[in-house]
């Protein structure tokens, strides 16, 4: 007996063995993880979780790898903090932060989804690793690969500004820049990871991948003291990781470590990329393409692939999606950084953004104990802040040009 | 023979046209519809386009051409 019975079909249910995987060969419906549950609770418990690493890996029980975690050793467990100037400020009495700015190596939440990622495909006996992305997910892959010495390939569209890619660059993986617009390199990273045996992470590898999202919610029960939230907020961009946060509460339900889940999921996006928040504002569950135009450029998913997900989870947890225009995101990574001395990417603004919103429409409560999730560190995306946040003050080198300027 | 799985989106001036048995009329592609959500103000399809790669390509193209957004069966892949 295992823990994973092997993949199934989201749609119609059909099994498949824990290959690498993705695409149900009737329906076309995506393919997840299928656990044996029964057997988890065998195994798993609050005792043994807490005497575990201090990193994501604790959780390995609920986790889609076979053996031992062998790459992003130190990804997750990441400080969940109590923000209680912002709660003030929002009018909240138990606020939360769920600080992925920090996680390791790269700064996001992205080094979830790839330590296991890369440790399932070392599994499955791949010797090289890909990914499509113009950011954080290139970051984090170019660095596990490094780490993992798997060989590497990201593929990015070919505008993309030198700054953006230099984090990706660092770890020496072959970056291929396409010609073309999104559709194309979009359509063409596909058919490559259709070709090449390679573990596409966020393609055929996706299964496995995106089950590294759940360790947010894992890690916000445990630091909650094995209770989950009222409420939480989560930036919405494929829409996986609100998903994912949804299942890891209900997850660990059903094992055993938690009592109850009463969570309401609530998802943000911005207003310049919101399929997800269109499609729950029109109360329809089609999720329309849309393109992209919002500085939130690391959630700016204009066809997401989890998007009629996401919106079934916020629907059937009694949340909410709303969305917040560009000057609101940048409203929002000021108001984080000024009160919890965290400084967000653009994603975390839109997600305090709409936390605030939500606050202020009444949907979350002044009692509600609240979470919300921020997942990339603000040194990425500097330019999107550069002309917001003010200038030095200048002086002479004299103690009364000092003083001149204190008494302002 | 090669075969694709792509998901189109169609524009709602576009639903009552027969686009999907035009473009196996005009290249050498065989559609096979797996899963489809059409109605009055949407639609969408997820197709299986099996062909020699040069007609399937054309086939793409020519879907494009008559205003079907035409993505990979994952959507977006770059994230």
């Amino acid at each position: 007996m295992s823990k994973i019975r092997g993949l199934i079909c989201r749609e119609c249910g059909k099994e498949y063995p824990a290959e690498p995987l993705h695409v149900c060969e009737f329906c076309f419906g995506p393919l997840e993880v299928n656990y044996n549950y029964d057997w988890i609770k065998g195994q798993i418990s609050r005792e043994k979780i807490e005497k575990g690493p201090k990193s994501l890996w604790r959780y390995i029980d609920l986790l889609p790898v076979m053996g031992e975690a062998t790459v992003g050793l130190y990804a997750g467990f990441t400080p969940l903090i109590r923000a209680h100037n912002l709660g003030e400020e929002l009018g909240l009495d138990e606020l939360y932060i769920k600080n992925d700015t920090v996680n390791h190596p790269t700064l996001s939440f992205k080094d979830r989804v790839v330590s296991i990622a890369l440790t399932r495909a070392k599994e499955l006996g791949f010797d090289t690793v890909a990914c499509a992305s113009t950011g954080n997910l290139a970051n984090s892959v170019a660095a596990h690969a490094a780490e993992a010495r798997l060989k590497c390939f990201v593929f990015i569209p070919g505008d993309l500004e030198a700054g953006k890619i230099l984090g990706s660059l660092i770890y020496q993986p072959t970056v291929v820049a396409v010609n073309g617009n999104y559709d194309d390199v979009n359509r063409l990273c596909s058919e490559i990871a259709a070709e090449y045996k390679w573990a596409f992470v966020n393609i055929n590898i996706r299964p496995y991948y995106a089950e590294g999202s759940k360790t947010l919610a894992y890690e916000t029960a445990e630091q909650l003291g094995w209770t989950t939230p009222d409420q939480v907020v989560v930036p919405a961009a494929s829409g996986s990781l609100l998903t994912k946060i949804w299942k890891g509460f209900n997850e660990m339900h059903k094992v055993g470590l938690i009592d109850k889940v009463s969570t309401k999921v609530n998802g943000a996006q911005a207003e310049g990329c919101s399929p997800i928040a269109t499609a729950y504002k029109n109360k329809t569950d089609y999720v329309k393409p849309v393109k992209p135009n919002t500085i939130a450029k690391s959630i700016a998913i204009g066809n997401p692939a989890d998007g009629y997900y996401a919106l079934k989870v916020v629907l059937e947890s009694g949340g909410a999606f709303d969305t917040v225009t560009d000057p609101e995101v940048v409203e929002g990574m000021k108001l984080l950084a000024r009160t919890e001395g965290i400084f967000a990417e653009t994603a975390g603004g839109v997600t305090v953004g709409v936390l605030k919103k939500l606050v202020e429409s009444g949907k979350i409560k002044k009692k509600d104990k609240t979470v919300a999730y921020i997942t990339g560190n603000g040194l990425k995306t500097q330019e999107a802040v550069i002309n917001a946040v003010g200038s030095p003050v200048f002086i002479d080198p004299k103690l009364s040009a000092f003083e001149k300027i204190l008494k302002k | 023979m090669a075969s694709v799985k792509v998901h189109l989106t169609f524009p709602e001036d576009k639903i009552k046209e027969p686009i999907i048995y035009n473009v196996g009329h005009e290249f050498k592609v065989i559609t096979n519809v797996r899963k489809a959500d059409v109605r009055e103000k949407k639609g969408w399809v997820d197709l299986e386009i099996t062909g020699e790669p040069s007609e399937i390509e054309k086939a793409v193209e020519s879907l494009k051409k008559k205003g079907v957004k035409v993505d990979p069966i994952e959507k977006n892949v770059i994230e």
